[in-house]
């Protein structure tokens, strides 16, 4: 018990850290956001270089209810690192309404988020996710005063608890007809003749899991919510949740319900097809800038699940570095939303407003478009690379008409990112004023970092990347 | 013999009170047929061996639920006579409902009766020489240890949670301030003037 400990480092480390953020909170007062945004930061900070100095220890510990390997600490960092950014984009964002319970319900999140990345029994999987669901109806309704806020947040729990029925469904089911809810039990139940309740079972288990990714026919809650919730909170949902719940449908996917390929890969196949059709052609008609970028994470979740229908280590590696890059783009972009304020400060959310804004920030302008063509995976810069590989590992495992319509369905949705940008360069300048210095230094940096990274100095970390997404996969298989 | 006797007293209070709770006019009495038949379902679960969930039931339900319901239902203002008018319209309805569900408990028992899944084989063993309380204990505080603290955390959050979404500050509220009850003193509070004979006091 006492050696557990010592490889659960990470999670000690978020659970001390919040409670003490909670109590700096609330003996110094909200108004002291420097000190508890400090004290988050420093914990996250702690947490990765936890998990970094765990990193390549493969055990399973308190009774093999939790599993420390590469695989949860490659998606324990990405969910760390955006989690930390989303709690220092917050203060500038929420003004006044800024809450000592912001980075504390962020903390408890990213806890619940690690615990799903390393979970290894069916148990470990609800209880990490209840704690990251909890925490998520609570910060996209942080903004109280907000009516899109609050409808946000209450569309997100009702939404979010049938899901939760629905898993629990599933896994009871599976529970039921295989005996156990350790995931290793349960692959080694399911090497013969499937009865209807395990297959019931797995697919109720999968559409839970769809829900949190937003992959359709489960998606419906994403535009709304990611419209809704404050930006901050949005950048949050569109990256940590993601990594975590794609990093727990892999685990699932692989290790529990592995053997049973002929039921789960059909599912996947179409959550994958659906996600990415659905959300190229939904994004077309959007005005919102907010509800696109919902639209291009269903989108995006659907290559993901490309490489995960591929079942192979190959596929695995795919959706790790997919997940990662996805991250930094959607991070980058989300941050230029946040600048998005005309002269009296106004948040601007539509599109059209958005005419002429290359000449009004031109850096900023650069920097988005580099973010959209790489969401589209346009070869030059560094989206394109994870879609290649995804396709890749599908032609592998003989899923060629599966990566047809992945690569034909990129094209439609290149088509919405592109109009993005020609409204940005192209259209009559708008009547909207972007004022200058609406950003940190931080922010800046981190964006100037981000569209780098994607525009070509990414190719040179091909081979790091290669090396860490396979290190992770390979404990899977 | 005794056991036989304690089961179908138990059972038929059970099946009564529940009973009493649909038929009993005044809504706060079906609150205390409800916990009846709590207190009995909890007897029925100590004669079958499961006394942990015995105790749940009398802890958890009679003790705070029944109790949460009592004060809901005394706060609510809800007009039973009117609810109830309908009875005759929604008949046919309610009735195929109950149909369907009575259909289902008939083949949820023939699916049962015709074997195929065999679930009580597949749960893990009870041992018999200790109590479930003891089992119970022993899984969650060793095996499930981790989970177990994780669900604290949860509340935690969800507590957090509540808090935030709830609490507001409201202005012009007089707290009780006990510090700057107990600074206060004398001098500050109390003065003592000498009013001459028949001049009067000016406070």
């Amino acid at each position: 018990m006492t050696a557990d400990l010592a490889l659960i480092w990470p999670e000690l480390i978020l659970t001390i850290g919040g409670l003490v953020t909670l109590m700096l909170g609330t003996y110094a007062g909200d108004r002291q956001v420097g000190l508890y945004q400090l004290a988050a930061m420093v914990t996250l900070a702690a947490a990765a270089a936890a998990v970094l100095a765990l990193f390549g220890t493969d055990a399973t510990v308190f009774s093999g209810t939790l599993s420390v390997d590469s695989f949860g600490g490659f998606a324990k960092l990405l969910i760390y690192a955006a989690s930390f950014i989303c709690v220092v984009i917050a203060p500038r964002f929420f003004k006044d309404a800024m809450r000592a319970e912001y980075p504390v319900l962020i903390l408890f999140a990213a806890l619940g988020m690690g615990i799903m990345a390393s979970s290894r029994d069916l148990m470990t999987l609800y209880v990490g996710l209840e704690l990251n669901s909890l925490a998520s109806y609570v910060l996209a309704s942080f903004m109280r005063s907000d009516e899109r806020s609050s409808e946000a947040g209450l569309k997100y729990f009702v939404l979010g608890a049938l899901a939760s029925g629905i898993l629990l469904y599933g896994i009871s089911l599976l529970y039921g007809f295989t005996g156990s809810t350790d995931f290793a039990t349960i692959a080694a139940a399911l090497g013969g003749e499937l009865s209807i309740g395990i297959i019931f079972g797995i697919v109720f288990v999968i559409a839970g899991l769809a829900f949190k990714i937003s992959a359709v026919p489960f998606h419906m809650w994403t535009p709304d919510v990611y419209e809704g919730a404050p930006t901050p909170v949005t950048a949050f949902f569109a990256t940590a949740p993601k990594v975590a719940a794609m990093a727990l449908m892999t685990r699932v996917v692989i290790g529990a319900v592995g053997p049973a390929v002929g039921a789960w890969q059909q599912i996947v196949i179409f959550l994958a097809l659906a996600s990415i059709i659905l959300g190229a052609v939904g994004a077309i008609g959007q005005k919102n800038i907010k509800r696109l970028l919902a639209y291009s994470s269903i989108n995006n979740v659907g290559y993901m699940l490309i490489g995960l229908a591929a079942g192979t280590q190959q596929g695995v590696e795919g959706v790790l570095t997919y997940l990662l890059v996805y991250m930094v783009t959607t991070i980058g972009s989300f941050l230029i939303v946040l600048q998005l304020r005309d002269d009296r400060g106004n948040q601007i959310e539509s599109i059209p407003a958005l005419a002429g804004y290359s000449q009004r920030r031109p850096g900023l302008a650069a920097a988005m478009a580099v973010f959209l063509f790489s969401l589209a995976g346009i070869p030059p810069l560094f989206g394109f690379w994870p879609k290649y590989l995804v396709f890749e590992a599908a032609v592998n495992a003989n899923l060629v008409p599966l990566a047809v319509v992945g690569i034909v369905a990129s094209v439609i949705g290149a088509f919405y990112y592109i109009a993005i940008i020609k409204t940005m360069y192209f259209d009559e300048k708008s009547d909207t004023e972007f004022p200058r210095g609406t950003g940190t230094v931080v922010e800046d940096a981190v964006i100037t970092a981000s569209a780098l990274w994607l525009s070509v100095i990414g190719y040179l970390f091909i081979g790091v990347l290669a090396a860490l997404s396979a290190t992770a996969a390979a404990v899977l298989f | 013999m005794i056991q036989l006797i304690a089961f179908y007293l138990f059972a038929t209070i059970v099946i009564a009170s529940a009973a009493m709770v649909i038929f009993a006019r005044n809504p706060v009495h079906s609150v205390m047929w409800l916990i009846l038949a709590f207190f009995n379902a909890a007897g029925l679960m100590l004669l079958a061996g499961a006394e942990f969930i015995a105790m749940l039931l009398v802890i958890v339900y009679v003790g705070a639920v029944a109790v949460l319901f009592l004060f809901v239902v005394m706060m609510l203002d809800i007009d039973f006579a009117e609810l109830r008018s309908g009875f005759v319209r929604y008949l046919p309805l309610g009735a195929l409902v109950a149909i369907v569900l009575a259909a289902e408990l008939v083949f949820a028992v023939g699916a049962w009766q015709a074997g195929g899944v065999d679930l009580a084989a597949r749960a893990a063993p009870a041992a018999t020489d200790t109590s479930n309380i003891q089992q119970i204990g022993e899984l969650l505080y060793t095996r499930y240890i981790f989970l177990f603290e994780a669900a604290g955390i949860v509340l935690l959050v969800a507590m957090i949670g509540a808090i935030v979404l709830t609490h507001r500050q409201r202005g012009g509220v007089r707290i009780q301030n006990i510090s700057a009850q107990n600074r206060r003193r004398p001098e500050d509070a109390t003065r003592l003037v000498d009013p001459g004979v028949g001049q009067g006091m000016e406070l």
